[in-house]
């Protein structure tokens, strides 16, 4: 089969479990369509004999009662692998190889994948295109010098690139969605709580949220239904019934009320979104949902409370990265000396930026109007999505204000580079699930996404709505493999 | 309240001042693992062989709360009669030292887990009552060794995370001696629950102690100074004698008081100022992300209340009430658990009156001579208890006791053995005491006219020649009945 790569996870699981195909020449195949596309700089650490070997091994030996049977897989590079390099994206952890596995990962590799390498990603997850990675830029597939999205730019490209069948991400403020959008596939943010943090390189403990980033809905459902366990090891997460995902996963939302918030139409949000999420209304109406105006009012203020509450916990999450124990360290001539250098040497400037502010509003004499402030409207907007889902059984609104933009194009201005999660923040501070899927194009071609919030525990019902809607939508990505000479 | 005679003040000139104290005592938790990880805890172990990933800070990993840590902070409240939060949070305190390997300790700002209670103290004057403001757990830090190497610092992360509880009193101290009372009887509540050991050699038990001084009679409190981590009562005692005095004598001379952390240097007996409060650390306290707030439930505590065993104020009521003894007695018998648990033993087949005199006076003293504890002793409270036997049944006397006790010290020996190897028990019978006894007046003629004409002060002369004679066993009751007769 010369098209491996172009199948769904759920195909390929499908033509391992039946002998159609073996491990190896599934691996063989992305590993291959994976060094052809070295300019998409979608890798930080390949790991691609270790993974023939391990598809070689799998095949002597197969499990095929396995969720994920010998099916490769690249994960973005927040997740430390044991034995294997894992950065965060950062100078600071370039030379650091975790003794451990993350939950999230162990789980994946439980269910008999396969690592084939350490995904791109912003540094420490802090951007929104992928280009505050200390390992540079990476391509959107789409095309060339446009932003994948961020952070889990890697995973994004990869996926769509299908240099990987699916991968997983973190989503802190809409760093799975937005990318997910970008590139014209399928990534969801789960419920705070239902994927550990254990293993997970901590950029904002209370938002960050692993999730699975897929070409579409089902294998979606299939990976969620793996990496979402409750562990002891992380006091955040959350020990409720999850439902077999992919195995409940139906078209019928017949009657499901879905709500439009109103707030959602930001001052300036181009024409071609106006006319996606009118299209997206549409759709959920054909697959037979009700369709009710609803008012998120505190919606305004997610944006600037996400900016105080994320860089709070950052500022004091990067702490740890001093040049004593592990990492990169700078000489000094003493200690204070040594940490200053260090982590002016190892931290990139956006990192940097957000420790500043982080410590700022942590300061004492500050505290009280920024972070404790903050903390009241995070409760605010949690309540605005409560009273919300009182009347509505999940919220639709566009993922990202605008389609991928240039590379370059915002870096020299993080205020307008901070509006592309004005539309994600709000779910990571409610602590909902959001799910985006690709609906349509801008006048480039490039891909929209549209976002199904659901309630706290509910991803079976968002999954089922964007597989409804994904049906009738009937996207299709344009990938010329432009990259490939 | 104290009264004028033990008041504690320093007078200059005409001026006469009061020092206020506070304290905020860490003591570790008694514990086999650390209050958010798994690791050992045990003392003096080599270096770096108790530490988890999560205590060396590693990416990625989360802390965990340990529930015994909790309980054990939860006991100690209940001993220092205090309220217990059945809502508490963890928060950060963050500031970057090599020790300290995630960038911040977690400890409890706002909401603590115990809040106030108190502690009631015995001094020579009677009681005081001290205030107890709050306890809250913590995590310890690594240890940094700065003398292995000219150029490097050395750090040992077995301490790092280690469960803390800082307990912090009302400013209501006023001497040294009510800070070496507090001091020892917080430990023995907390050694009575088994939730710290008060081990002060291994640091189970330091202190930040506050110091201020105002004038005789004046309600305003003066600027304090804090000093920090003090490890001995007797270095407590002085460092706030210095620092009083210190005080004292800028405010005689005109000066201010700056509120600064100041440390004391055991080698010279002063305190010396490490920062001032401009200078004091931001410590960006905010509620830990990676932990929910600690919740407990009533159950949860009440079960705890019925492990609590009978503590020192209880027990001492009770020694009084029950076995009739002094104030004196209880409080030296129910300071430490391990006493109040051999008197205990000791009485119980023994006489009470001579019990509490043997081990208050014969037995501490020589545990002190040879630098013991109660549990290191080489009496066993049974055998002692046998030797009390033998006194009050008459088969030896106090003076021989005390030899026989002498013995049992150099090893536990049945004091029944000893007094019959080497012969000492004590003659009773009247016949052979007054063969003895005219054999002496026989030996003394010359001194027995002259009692007989009233010099009655040599009956003792007699006496003593008699003991003597007997080798120390003839019964001193008999011997007296007899030699008046024969005289």
């Amino acid at each position: 089969m010369s098209d491996i790569t172009k199948q769904s996870l759920s195909e390929l699981v499908e033509n391992i479990k039946s002998k159609k195909l073996s491990s190896s020449e599934v691996t063989k195949a992305f590993v291959e369509r994976s060094e052809k596309s070295k300019e998409l700089n979608a890798y930080i650490t390949e790991d691609f004999t270790n993974a023939l070997n391990k598809a070689k091994m799998f095949d002597e030996k197969p499990n095929l009662d396995l969720k994920l049977p010998g099916i490769p897989m690249a994960v973005k590079d927040l997740f430390c692998t044991k034995d294997l390099r894992t950065t965060a994206g950062s100078k600071i952890l370039n030379n650091f190889i975790p003794t451990y596995e993350s939950t999230v990962t162990q789980n994946i590799w439980n269910e008999g994948a396969i690592l084939m390498g350490k995904l791109n990603c912003d540094e420490f997850a802090m951007g929104s295109s992928n280009e505050t990675s200390f390992f540079g830029n990476v391509q959107n597939p789409i095309d060339k010098n446009l932003v994948p999205g961020g952070s889990s730019g890697g995973s994004s490209s990869a996926v769509a690139a299908q240099l990987t069948p699916i991968t997983i991400g973190t989503d802190t403020g809409g760093s799975i969605r937005q990318p997910a959008s970008f590139t014209g596939t399928v990534g969801l943010k789960p419920t705070y709580g239902s994927c550990s943090r254990y293993g997970i390189v901590a950029f904002a403990s209370s938002l960050d949220q692993a999730g699975p980033m897929a070409q579409n809905v089902k294998d979606c459902a299939l990976l969620q239904g793996v990496i979402s366990t409750y562990d002891e090891k992380d006091s955040t997460s959350i020990d409720f019934k999850r439902n077999e995902y992919s195995k409940e996963l139906t078209k019928d939302i017949k009657g499901k009320k879905i709500g439009i918030p109103k707030e959602y139409r930001v001052d300036g949000m181009p024409k071609e979104i106006e006319d996606l999420w009118k299209k997206g209304i549409e759709y959920a109406k054909d697959c037979g949902a009700e369709i009710i105006d609803i008012s998120l009012p505190h919606t305004n203020y997610a944006l600037p409370t996400y900016y105080i509450v994320a860089p709070a916990e950052a500022s004091s999450n990067l702490a740890r990265y001093d040049g004593v124990k592990y990492g990169f360290r700078a000489e000094g001539e003493n200690l204070i000396d040594m940490y200053e250098k260090t982590r002016s040497e190892g931290f990139g400037a956006e990192v940097q930026r957000r420790i500043m502010i982080g410590t700022y509003v942590l300061s004492s004499g500050y505290y009280d109007a920024y972070y404790l402030k903050a903390q009241k409207v995070r409760k605010l907007i949690k309540n605005d999505f409560d009273d919300a889902y009182r009347e509505v059984d999940a919220i639709l609104t566009p993922s990202t204000p605008s389609s991928a933009f240039k590379i370059g194009e915002k870096t020299n201005d993080p205020v307008s580079m901070y509006l592309n999660d004005i539309f994600t923040v709000p779910v990571n501070l409610a602590g909902l699930p959001g799910i985006s899927i690709p609906a349509g194009h801008d006048s480039n071609g490039y891909p929209l996404g549209l976002q199904i919030i659901g309630k706290a525990f509910d991803e079976q019902n968002i999954l089922n709505i964007a597989y409804a809607m994904e049906e009738k939508i009937n996207f299709k990505n344009n990938i010329t493999d432009w990259w490939i000479k | 309240m104290s009264n004028n005679k033990s008041e504690y003040l320093i007078n200059r000139h005409d001026n006469q001042y009061e020092v206020v104290i506070g304290l905020e005592v860490h003591a570790q938790v008694t514990s086999q693992s650390k209050l958010f990880s798994t690791s050992a805890t045990k003392f003096g172990a080599e270096p770096n062989t108790q530490v988890s990933l999560v205590d060396a800070a590693f990416p990625g990993m989360l802390p965990v709360i340990n529930e015994y840590c909790v309980k054990q902070a939860i006991k100690t409240g209940i001993g220092l009669k205090a309220k217990i939060n059945k809502i508490s949070v963890f928060d950060r305190k963050n500031y970057f030292y090599a020790d300290l390997p995630q960038g911040y300790q977690i400890s409890q700002f706002k909401d603590p887990i115990v809040g106030e209670g108190k502690v009631i103290l015995d001094m020579p004057d009677g009681q005081k009552e001290v205030g107890i403001e709050r306890l809250h757990l913590e995590q310890d830090a690594g240890k940094s060794i700065h003398d292995l190497d000219s150029k490097n610092t050395f750090v040992d992360l077995n301490r790092s995370g280690v469960a803390l509880m800082e307990i912090v009193s009302k400013p209501d101290l006023r001497s040294p001696d009510e800070v070496n009372a507090y001091i020892k009887k917080l430990r023995s509540i907390m050694r009575y629950l088994g939730t710290c050991d008060g081990n002060m050699q291994e640091g189970s038990l330091r202190a930040d102690v506050n110091v201020s001084v105002r004038k005789k009679g004046s309600k305003e409190f003066g600027t304090r100074c804090e000093i920090k981590n003090v490890n001995s009562i007797k270095f407590m005692q002085m460092a706030i004698e210095y620092e009083a005095n210190r005080q004292v004598d800028l405010i005689e001379d005109g000066q201010i008081i700056d509120q600064e952390t100041r440390l004391f240097d055991t080698k010279k007996n002063e305190t010396r100022s490490m920062r001032s409060k401009e200078d004091a650390h931001d410590y960006r306290y905010f509620p830990d992300p990676d932990l929910l707030p600690l919740e407990v439930s009533d159950d949860f505590i009440e079960n705890l209340k019925s492990e609590i065993p009978e503590l020192p104020d209880e027990k001492k009521k009770r020694f009084i009430e029950q076995f009739k003894l002094s104030s004196y007695e209880a409080n030296i018998l129910v300071s430490d658990i391990a006493i109040s648990n051999y008197f205990e033993n000791v009485i119980k087949k023994s006489d009470v009156k001579l019990a509490t005199n043997w081990i208050i006076g014969e037995l501490f003293a020589a545990l002190n001579e040879k630098n013991l504890e109660i549990t290191d002793s080489p009496i066993s409270a049974g055998n002692l208890s046998k030797l009390i036997n033998l006194i009050k049944d008459g088969t030896i006397s106090g003076k021989i006791a005390k030899t026989v006790f002498e013995q049992m010290m150099k090893g536990d020996k049945d004091p029944k053995k000893i007094v019959e190897e080497k012969g000492l028990k004590q003659e009773s019978d009247p016949k052979a005491l007054e063969a003895l006894i005219d054999k002496v007046i026989d030996d003394n003629r010359d001194k027995a006219i002259e009692y007989k004409s009233g010099k009655v002060k040599l009956f003792g002369f007699f006496v003593g020649q008699i003991m003597k004679v007997s080798g120390g066993k003839a019964n001193p009751q008999l011997v007296n009945e007899i030699l008046k007769k024969k005289l």
